[in-house]
């Protein structure tokens, strides 16, 4: 029983890390051909059928550049930097529920590598880590706009981890769990709604409860992962590259992959938290009919629509809002979101105590 | 007395005004979603890519492209090497070098004289046509087609095995 869980376990992780990497890869080109898209342009479609082997092709290409190491005393971190980024990048995925039960040859394996209670914690613990690879890398490259594009992202992620925090404890009060296996079962089924005699049935997402927490989580989870209009640590046009200057080869590629991975990661739990993760309306009744197999199956690949919905959704902004300025950007962090944060718990609470949940 | 900052040339002159912002205005997430409305038509739209190799854009019928040397109606080249063209040319982009043609070369070249070199200096050329405007004997000319890119210099300059017409090219 030992090994088989061991067995489980190892295969979800290897088959969520490839995964996680092969979405990261064509992020890239999605990006690309939106931003052509957005731009009545076409797009990279020259590799391959429909520029499909693009990714491959930049990915040569970034392993044959030279690997360029800047005069500094810390050659060491200047390593680290964009591995602590990935690492982080992929840690997070660990805790993500991808889906129900799966049974396969009479054993019964959950679609996810660890439901631990505190899964939250662990991912709020992670992202404030990846903090670290951009401020090491940028401090370790001896170069003052890197150095300017370090202390921006990590001021800038510290702010807007406040207000995300605060946002999520909200959603907490309502689930009443920390465990993100049981906030996406807690989000099955419908809650049935009578308006003048009208009856609605709304799928029970916790956007339809806490729709002022999605909208603060979803613009401070553009800030953590350094996304348009909050990609201040870059911002090619005032700091060259930002955080990233000095790097070149695969170590750039690390850290620009690991924005990709952030927003896949970011994309699922904002579709898990907020959106219902892998449930979706007639669920019950693919189970009666079809078998547990069978929705479970459907109810990943939803969960893959929702995630796909939101990065399409990370790049449409993208190619929309312009780059905030730094004042701007601090005064919604700290003025705005986080009071409106806050605002969010206190009137949860009251409704939670009135209607007696 | 004028007032001088009425004045606008275009009539397209818009004052900047510092007006406080409303409340709408403020909260930003009307005029993104106005903003997202609108690139969103545009991933729609139709797009206005030319995918060059594979399809060309269509020139305008005045289009000045790389130069070809004509050949008249029995193959023979029309240059005379009178110079005209180089004379006419702003850029100083062609050079030429005049020679006499032998007995038995009638079929080859049209008159007396020819051009034994004639070199267009691309990197120079400006395609604005006063050459083949100042030509008599009608032997230069700017096609349709836009002049190779090149690794050297040297390969800039389009002597007349580039320049001179094909024979099988030649339609009478």
């Amino acid at each position: 029983m030992e090994s088989a869980f061991l067995i489980e376990k190892g295969v979800i992780i290897l088959v969520v890390f490839g995964i996680t990497m092969l979405i990261a890869l064509y992020s890239t080109f999605a990006e690309r051909v939106l931003a052509g898209y957005f731009q009545d342009r076409l797009g990279p479609n020259r590799a391959g059928p429909g520029g499909l082997l693009q990714p491959l092709a930049d990915g040569v290409k970034m392993f044959t550049k030279e690997d360029f190491i800047p005069e500094t005393p810390n050659k060491l971190l200047f390593i680290l930097g964009p591995g602590l980024a990935m690492t982080t990048a992929l840690m997070t995925s660990a805790v993500i529920p991808w889906g129900r039960q799966l049974t396969l040859f009479g054993y019964t394996a959950t679609l996810q590598a660890a439901d631990i209670n505190i899964a939250i914690l662990y991912v709020f613990g992670v992202i404030s880590i990846g903090v670290y690879g951009i401020m090491i890398g940028g401090w370790a490259s001896n170069n003052k706009f890197s150095l300017l594009g370090a202390v921006r992202a990590s001021s800038q992620m510290i702010s807007y981890e406040v207000a995300m925090g605060l946002s999520m404890i909200a959603v907490l009060m309502v689930s009443g769990s920390l465990s993100m296996h049981e906030i996406a079962e807690n989000q099955h089924g419908f809650i049935d709604w009578n308006w003048h005699g009208h009856k609605f049935a709304w799928p029970s997402w916790y956007v339809f409860k806490q729709p002022l927490a999605f909208l603060i989580f979803l613009i401070c989870a553009f800030a953590e992962t350094n996304r348009t209009p909050f990609d201040l640590p870059e911002c090619e046009s005032e700091l060259v590259g930002g955080y990233h200057t000095e790097y070149s080869s695969m170590k750039l590629g690390f850290f620009l992959f690991a924005e990709y991975v952030n927003m896949f990661i970011s994309s699922a739990i904002i579709a898990i938290v907020f959106f219902g993760g892998y449930n979706y309306p007639g669920m019950d009744w693919v189970h009666s009919t079809l078998g547990g197999n069978a929705e479970t199956i459907i109810g990943t690949l939803v969960l893959f629509a929702k995630i796909f919905f939101f990065i399409f959704f990370y790049m449409w902004v993208r190619w929309t809002v312009p780059r905030f300025r730094y004042d701007q950007l601090m005064n919604l962090g700290w003025k705005i979101l986080m009071p409106l944060a806050i605002l969010n718990i206190v009137i949860t609470g009251i409704v939670l105590i009135a209607t007696g949940a | 007395m004028t007032d001088y900052g009425s004045i606008s040339l275009t009539g397209r002159k818009i004052d900047v005004s510092q007006k406080e912002m409303t409340f709408s205005e403020k909260l930003y997430l009307p005029g993104i979603i106005k903003g997202m409305g609108i690139t969103l038509k545009h991933f729609f739209s139709k797009k206005v890519t030319v995918q060059y190799p594979d399809e060309k854009r269509e020139f305008s019928p005045v289009y000045r492209g790389q130069h070809i040397l004509m050949r008249d109606e029995n193959g023979a080249e029309r240059c005379t090497a009178c110079g005209l063209c180089a004379l006419a040319c702003p850029a100083e982009a062609i050079t030429m070098t005049s020679a006499e043609r032998k007995p038995g070369e009638e079929n080859l070249y049209r008159e007396e004289k020819y051009a034994s070199v004639y070199e267009i200096n691309m990197l120079r050329c400006i395609f604005c046509g006063l050459c083949e405007e100042a030509c008599p004997k009608e032997a230069i000319f700017l096609t349709e087609k836009i002049s190779n890119a090149d690794y050297s210099r040297e390969g800039f300059i389009f002597g007349k095995d580039k320049l001179v017409l094909k024979p099988e090219q030649q339609v009478l």
